[in-house]
């Protein structure tokens, strides 16, 4: 018992470093969701519960779930103490020092949660046998990828926002399935769902994975499913807890009658198919293409200038968007686009019972799918995906390769995030350390089974520095500066979509392959 | 050349055979989080910042640049029209002054006005701290922190691992991060200077090991503090090579060296003894008095008792300090002279450094970073004394960072650093060990056991570790007496001063005993 607490003092040096290297930041630069944040401190703090989902005296409206409206009126009750100002309704942009300080200690505290669930999923990993040095065991690797983790650190430390608290649930949930433990699972991702509605994103591998390894108890010699083996208590349970849990975040709404207006806050359809920056997915490629092929057509004289639409895309700041030549989007296209992506992946589970790590892949499909699809993505979803590859990353040498793709296009796509010139040393430096330490950290875990990267992924990588040499640091010294503004979103995007787009692919590769070695057996 | 080769052939097959791919990550792993810390650090307030008329030491860099950068070298020091010497006159050697003119030059390209003579004195806007802030890191990451990443790859004893732990704990000792990336100061220059002579003597280059020093005295004359060792050591050098053979070739040498590189340094001042003059008249000002503010030394310390300034006339302090000074500082260096090892050395520039800290003229709190930096270098061999001494340096300087807003920063790194690196260097397992490598605790006291005294040595470290706690949170909480306004900054630079004279007594001690024999057969080869 001692040697097992023993063992575990890195990871409490880890994660005590990282939380005060969070605090280094809490100067740094804020984006406006330090202030959606503090509004929503003082709408939950000094309004009924029948008008939070109706203030609207900011911009910045409530449009979390109800359980994330809980959490910051929680906040709210320890923030009186610290700077009652700003809990103030009408102390719009208000960031006095004691407001900052408070805002970002906040989200430290707030992700011991991570922290914890960061422990469990470490604990989760299946290893023949754990190397002496501990610097060489999954583990700590997984240890180190998950707790600085770039994404997190300078979207939630930096940006700011409450991500590692979300994603703790998030993890903790996958660690408490891989432990078998589904219905602590189901709870935690049920009540995942009422702090954050983009992880819908993955209830599909939810739903169908419970429903077919839990509720179905036995199987047929092929694996398929044997219908008579249906547990009905436990659908009962599982529903129980969902619905209790709903019950209790959107109950008080339905018996205001509100339900239609928090939902309407809640999913915000009159936003544009691109957020403000593109996000590196499959509509940044379609709309690329858009644009080299009206570029081309005015060039070959095949099209008028004048008579294209005002190229909008561009401008950044854009709630709608027209394309030129290829027709445009509507968003039932992307949701039939994304159900088609993932449905593979949930009949695979379904047919066949898979294991808990199976789950993890079609978890992981599920949000890359609507990642590359869905309508209005943030490049800040990303997460979404790198996080949870990371526990497959440091169990098999192939999704050790997909991993350090993906999570150095999606990692990079975050960089506008940050285009303050004295945050420009912290992001470039900071993906260098988590870069340099994934390569090397997951290179020699599986050292013994040769490269983690083929040639060609190799020299993506190699272009992806390039590309960003050339947007941070070239362009801005170029001509082109004052002509074109925005080429260099457009390139991050195109370029970083094809390097996720071919990370899904593989994922899903690696999921339907395990499906053809059994039917072989 | 020799010994330079024969170190290098011992050092390299255990640092190639741990696996160079994975060391070199850890190393760029390490140096990239030094350089976040120091960023993280400098997005806060600097010294002055917004308080006219005098601002701090951040105006008084940039003014030393619209000076250096606007008027003839022949004026700088002196008093002008154009040059007023009490509004932060220059009052370092020329190799500050060029390079604030270097960074005058840059800053000039960017944007005219923050150089501009008159009118931009008390300058301060975003893009000007950054600026500032830029100037510092490239100056660090130039100089500094491949010093430092030389050394412990090639001067420290043990894995690659442990190296790599030494190496972190060192580029993240607080002090210097807070007083330049956040006071605002180039400590890493003059310091990693020193570290680069530090460096090429323990690699047996002599000539250029004077020469980085003649460079880091020529940038800041607080060096002057390391310079009885690097004098001792190289003419205890030559001595031993034999001062009528190969010693006095060497020695010849060496003086030719310093002389070339103090003769260029001060090549614009030179044709004019005047110009001399006045320049150290700047860079030694006497009339200064005994010492200023709350310095945890033991002129400042003993004031609590004695008036020592009302008593003594301003010679006679002079004087006394002067004593004190030689009386603390030349056991070590005559040690040094006599056994001119790079063991010894490296101890020898402790002692020195802390004895010109606790007994000459005219301290300010930040010359113990000047100590500070020899004691990094011993924290290989002595984890936990040298951690308590880092730490407390950093606690001796709270007042002055309460006064420049760097509470958050202090805060972070205070807690942070003592227990990353008592993690990493596993500090507290090894108190016992450092005891036997201190030797003397069975003569000195005979009956305490050794286990015991490892005992007690960790619990004291707990105790200073929480009282030093408990003053930065009084200090910053706790409205002192109307009567002891000054009750705060004095309990903390009198308990910083006990902290420092423990090291020092412990330090001499190390020196005058034998030093360990597997150290001593690596060392003197």
């Amino acid at each position: 018992m001692a040697a097992q607490a023993e063992s575990w003092s890195w990871f409490t040096a880890l994660a005590v470093g990282v939380s005060l290297f969070k605090c280094l930041f809490i100067n740094a630069y804020h984006s406006t969701d330090f202030e959606v944040h503090r509004n929503w401190l003082a709408i939950t703090n000094s309004l009924p519960l029948s008008r939070w989902y109706h203030e609207n005296s900011s911009e910045w409206t409530l449009d979390y779930p109800p359980l994330f409206a809980w959490l910051e009126r929680g906040l709210a009750q320890a923030a009186r103490h610290w700077d009652g100002d700003m809990l103030r309704l009408d102390n719009l942009n208000y960031a006095s020092p004691a407001t900052v300080l408070f805002q970002r200690l906040s989200v430290v505290c707030t992700d011991l949660l991570f922290i914890y669930a960061a422990r469990e999923c470490c604990r989760c990993i299946r290893v023949q046998k754990a190397p002496q040095v501990i610097l060489c065991r999954p583990s700590f690797v997984l240890a180190v990828l998950l707790l600085w983790n770039f994404g997190l650190l300078i979207v939630d430390h930096i940006h700011f926002q409450y991500n590692g608290f979300l994603f703790g649930f998030l993890l903790l949930s996958v660690a408490r399935h891989l432990q078998s433990r589904h219905l602590q699972g189901a709870l935690l991702f049920a009540v995942l769902l009422n702090l954050k509605h983009i992880f819908l994103y993955v209830a599909p591998a939810y739903g169908i994975f419970l429903l077919r390894s839990y509720c179905f108890t036995l199987d047929r010699p092929d694996g398929s499913i044997r219908w008579s083996s249906f547990a009905p208590l436990r659908l009962l349970a599982l529903g129980g807890i969902v619905i209790s849990v709903f019950a209790l975040s959107f109950g008080p709404f339905v018996a205001m009658g509100q339900l239609s207006q928090v939902v309407s806050r809640l999913f915000p359809f009159r936003r544009g198919l691109c957020h403000a920056y593109w996000a590196p997915n499959a509509w940044a490629l379609y709309s690329g293409a858009d644009k080299a092929l009206a570029v081309l057509g005015v060039r070959l004289k095949l099209l008028q200038e004048a008579e294209l639409p005002r190229a909008a895309m561009t401008g950044g700041l854009v709630q709608e968007i027209q394309h030129a030549v290829l027709p445009s989007v509507p968003p039932a296209a992307t949701l039939l686009c994304t159900v088609l992506a993932i449905l593979p992946a949930l009949v695979s589970i379904w047919r066949h019972r898979r294991g808990n790590r199976a789950f993890l892949r079609c978890l992981l499909l599920c949000a890359l799918a609507s990642f590359l699809f869905g309508w209005h993505v943030h490049e800040k979803a990303i997460l979404l995906a790198v996080l949870p590859l990371s526990i497959l990353a440091v169990e098999s040498r192939e999704d050790a390769g997909i991993f350090l793709v993906l999570s150095t296009t999606g990692h990079y796509s975050l960089f506008p995030l940050l285009f303050t010139p004295a945050e420009m040393i912290i992001k470039v430096c900071l993906m260098l350390m988590f870069t340099i330490y994934s390569f090397t950290a997951l290179g020699n875990l599986h050292r013994s089974q040769g490269s983690l990267l083929r040639p060609m992924e190799v020299a993506y990588l190699l272009g992806l520095a390039t590309v960003a040499i050339a947007c941070e640091f070239i362009f801005p010294l170029s001509p082109w500066r004052q002509k074109l503004p925005f080429l260099p979103l457009l390139a991050t995007s195109v370029y970083c979509a094809v390097g996720v787009s071919y990370s899904f692919l593989r994922l899903y590769a690696t999921l339907l392959r395990i499906d053809d070695k059994r039917k072989q057996l | 050349m020799k010994l330079f080769l024969s170190l290098v052939s011992k050092t390299k097959p255990p640092f190639l055979s741990l696996r160079v791919m994975q060391t070199w990550s850890l190393v760029s792993i390490s140096v990239l989080l030094a350089v976040l810390v120091r960023w993280g650090v400098s997005l806060n307030s600097y010294s002055g910042a917004g308080k006219p008329p005098m601002f701090g030491d951040y105006e008084a860099q940039r003014h030393w640049q619209e000076v250096t950068y606007n008027l003839p070298v022949q004026q700088w020091y002196f008093n002008t029209s154009d040059n007023d010497l009490n509004y932060w006159g220059l009052d370092y050697p020329p190799l500050t002054a060029y390079h604030s003119w270097l960074c005058a030059y840059v800053a000039n390209i960017l944007n005219p006005d923050w150089v501009e003579l008159h009118r931009s004195r008390g300058y301060e806007s975003p893009a000007h701290k950054l600026f500032m802030r830029t100037t510092v890191l490239v100056t660090d990451v130039l100089i500094y922190i491949p010093a430092v990443v030389l050394y412990c790859l090639y001067l420290t004893d043990g894995s690659a691992k442990r190296r790599v732990s030494i190496l972190l704990s060192m580029l993240l000792y607080p002090g210097l991060i807070l007083i330049d990336y956040g006071h605002f100061q180039y400590n890493g220059v003059s310091l990693g200077f020193a570290l680069w002579g530090v460096l090429a003597l323990g690699l047996g280059w002599n000539s250029l090991g004077s020469l980085a020093f003649s460079l880091a005295l020529n940038y800041k004359q607080m060096e002057l503090y390391h310079a009885l060792p690097f004098f001792c050591y190289l003419l205890g050098k030559c001595i031993k090579a034999g001062l009528i053979g190969r010693g006095f070739v060497l020695l010849v040498k060496i003086t030719a060296t310093v002389l070339v590189t103090f003769g260029l340094c001060w090549l614009p001042f030179l044709p004019d003894p005047s110009q001399v003059l006045q320049v150290v008249r700047r860079i030694f000002p006497v009339a200064r008095g005994l010492f200023e503010d709350k310095v945890a030394n033991t002129w400042c310390s003993l004031n609590a008792l004695i008036k020592i300034r009302s008593i003594l006339t301003s010679d006679s302090q002079l004087y006394l300090s002067l004593a004190f000074t030689l009386l603390a500082a030349l056991p070590s260096s005559i040690r040094l002279l006599m056994k001119p090892t790079f063991w010894n050395f490296k101890l020898a520039l402790v002692n020195s450094s802390l004895a010109f800290f606790l007994f000459s003229y005219q301290v300010h709190e930040k010359s113990i970073l000047l100590a500070a930096l020899p004691v990094c270098l011993l924290l290989n061999e002595f984890p936990l004394m040298c951690v308590w001494f880092l730490q407390a340096s950093t606690f001796s300087m709270l007042p002055l960072f309460l006064k420049d807003g760097l509470l958050v920063p202090y805060t972070v790194t205070f807690l942070g650093f003592p227990f990353l690196t008592v993690y990493l260097l596993s500090a507290l397992e090894d108190c016992s060990e450092d005891e036997l490598k201190l030797g003397t605790s069975g003569k000195l006291f005979p009956w305490i056991p050794k286990i015991y005294l490892a005992c007690i040595m960790k619990w004291k470290f707990y105790i200073s570790m929480a009282l030093m706690a408990v003053l930065s949170v009084l200090s910053v909480v706790m409205d002192p007496p109307p009567h002891l306004p000054d009750l705060f900054p004095v309990l903390v630079s009198t308990t910083a001063f006990m902290h420092f004279l423990g090291v020092f007594l412990h330090f001499s001690i190390v020196q005058f005993m034998e030093p360990p024999r597997k150290k001593s057969r690596k060392k003197n080869n």
